[in-house]
């Protein structure tokens, strides 16, 4: 009876530590986002352009538009691309940002909040989630941009 | 030689956080542990052999420091143990209603926190030197700080972020001057105490060169392993002890002592005494080439001063992208650094060092501290300067504020 005991107690022991242990691997599917971000760079002719940043830890990003006005009497974001000065968590969501924005309409792309491009991720450690998750708001910024100008 | 940093085929250069145990510390500490277990408070032979042990430990450690007495010699957990006990214990011991305590903007959170939580709490009034653009104290700032209650001056030997050595020698010699004026004035005496963490292995830490009262010392900086440190406290200072208890350690520290950490600091110390010096040229010599090669990339600054500094480290900030995504790529090559950028920081605060020394918070987010030690191999450096470049091109690619 004892032994059966202390051999469970081993037991859930090795699974928190085995648990611990994958912990302090990296998200493998936010360090392919950062190692390899897709749509990087700034679209020349930009119909939008969104810059946000960071106050307090100075992350930047911009992200510029292309906006595509089609029959169906929708404005579509037909091209997207991003620019960013963070670490790699910010880098990783500004690269899933605007794989989701792409295709969209604004009205579809204004929906995209934080919490979507966390979980498209795969989740972020709740520090990330303020300072490095930029990229929703840069998007939000680059519509509002887009209609501001066209008035 | 061959130890864990190699083995796994990973590059450690992040020395400064904390170095790998040496094998030859490791062998001794072993030794001891399987054999001599015993509480040195104990009166039988078990306790009296470990008594012995620690004592000559502790005789010879004394010898190293400059120390007449071993005495003097108050064995800790590590540096922030005795960083808080210098501090908490003299305030402690002081009979000035108010007591008056001078720092460096620059110091470890050890003696920064420390400090700011004493003033919280309305038991002291602090001061904080600022530095210059190279991290350094000036002593003619220090001297028009000092008032009449005040009682001690903490400064660090060398900073842990960018590696500038302190004046320590100097302030020590002027506040001993200052003390027998003082003293001679019925003014209370000022100590000095002296944060050596990151200087011991470099650096002479003779305690009667540097006129320090009191000097923490941290083991696992010097291939120790962790959990084990010094407080020297000269004979004479008024201090009271923080950690209450059992009498260990002539009163001031209670607590049964980490015999084996004991041993293994004495060992780490004895390699020191054969060996550092050599170290530290090989080490310095190696930082060169670092430096060298990575000032080949464009828009990069090397902090620090250019002259007083440890042959170990070379903080670099790297403009116009962030630290902790050059650490993240460098880690995925196997390669370990550190940065004080705020996205790496817990806190998302940028480098209070790196800010004190003038440079803004984009400058300081792209801040990546290299820190080399005794395994560290030529070609470690040359892995380094392989990759480097091309993570530094692709992350400045990306960065909207980078050319």
């Amino acid at each position: 009876m004892a032994k059966i005991s202390v051999n469970s107690h081993i037991n859930s022991r090795k699974e928190i530590k085995e648990k611990n242990m994958n912990n302090t691997d990296y998200n493998p599917k936010l360090i392919a986002h950062f190692q390899n971000p897709h749509n990087v760079g700034e679209i020349k002719d930009a119909d939008g352009v969104g810059q946000v940043g960071n106050p307090m830890c100075g992350d930047t990003m911009k992200l510029t538009i292309k906006v595509e006005s089609r029959s169906d009497g929708n404005e579509y974001i037909t091209d997207v691309k991003f620019k960013t000065f963070g670490c790699a968590s910010a880098i990783a969501t500004s690269s899933v940002v605007t794989d989701l924005a792409k295709g969209k309409t604004l009205e579809e792309a204004l929906q995209i909040t934080k919490q979507d491009v966390a979980d498209e991720i795969g989740g972020l450690p709740a520090i990330k989630m303020h300072c490095s998750n930029l990229a929703a708001d840069a998007l939000q910024a680059a519509i509002a941009d887009y209609r501001s100008k066209k008035g | 030689m061959e130890n864990k940093t190699t083995q796994s085929g990973r590059i450690y250069l992040d020395c400064s956080a904390t170095t790998p145990t040496d094998p030859r510390v490791m062998k001794k500490m072993c030794e001891f542990m399987e054999k001599d277990f015993g509480n040195p408070s104990s009166v039988h032979a078990f306790g009296r052999e470990a008594r012995g042990k620690i004592e000559e430990a502790r005789r010879s450690i004394a010898e190293f420091i400059g120390s007449d007495d071993p005495m003097e010699v108050i064995f800790t957990s590590g540096g922030t143990e005795s960083d808080n006990m210098a501090i908490v214990g003299v305030v402690k011991a002081s009979k000035v209603k108010k007591p008056h305590i001078i720092t460096s903007v620059i110091e470890h959170k050890a003696v920064l926190s420390t400090i700011e939580d004493l003033e919280k709490r309305g038991l002291v009034e602090a001061t904080y030197l600022k530095v210059d653009g190279y991290g350094k104290v000036n002593l003619e700032d220090l001297k028009k700080e000092i008032k009449y209650n005040t009682i001690l001056v903490s400064i660090m030997y060398v900073n842990n972020e960018i590696g500038t050595v302190q004046p320590i020698r100097e302030i020590g010699k002027y506040l001993e001057k200052l003390n027998d004026q003082r003293e001679r004035g019925g003014f209370p005496k000022v100590y000095f105490h002296t944060d050596a963490v990151q200087a011991f292995q470099y650096l002479n830490v003779n305690v009667k060169h540097l006129h320090v009262d009191l000097m923490s010392v941290s083991g696992h900086k010097f291939y120790a392993p962790k959990g084990i440190g010094l407080l020297f406290i000269k004979k004479g200072t008024h201090i009271e002890k923080i950690q209450i208890g059992g009498g260990q350690e002539f009163g001031k520290r209670a607590g049964t002592e980490n015999t084996p950490g004991i041993i293994a600091l004495s060992a780490a110390i004895d390699i020191l005494k054969k060996e550092g010096e050599k170290d530290g040229e090989r080490i310095g010599k190696l930082k060169d080439k670092l430096v060298k090669g990575i000032e080949k990339i464009e828009n990069v600054t090397l902090t620090g001063h250019p002259k007083d500094r440890i042959p170990s480290v070379a903080s670099f900030l790297f403009h116009g992208i962030e630290g902790e995504a050059i650490l993240i790529n460098l880690d995925l090559d196997g390669i370990a650094v550190s940065t004080g950028s705020a996205c790496s920081s817990g806190s998302l605060e940028a480098s209070h060092v790196l800010l004190a020394c003038g440079y803004d918070h984009e400058q300081a987010q792209g801040n990546i501290r290299f820190s080399l030690g005794r395994f560290t191999q030529e070609s470690d450096i040359k892995k380094v300067l392989e990759v480097l470049p091309g993570i530094v091109d692709r992350l400045r690619e990306m960065s909207p504020i980078a050319n």
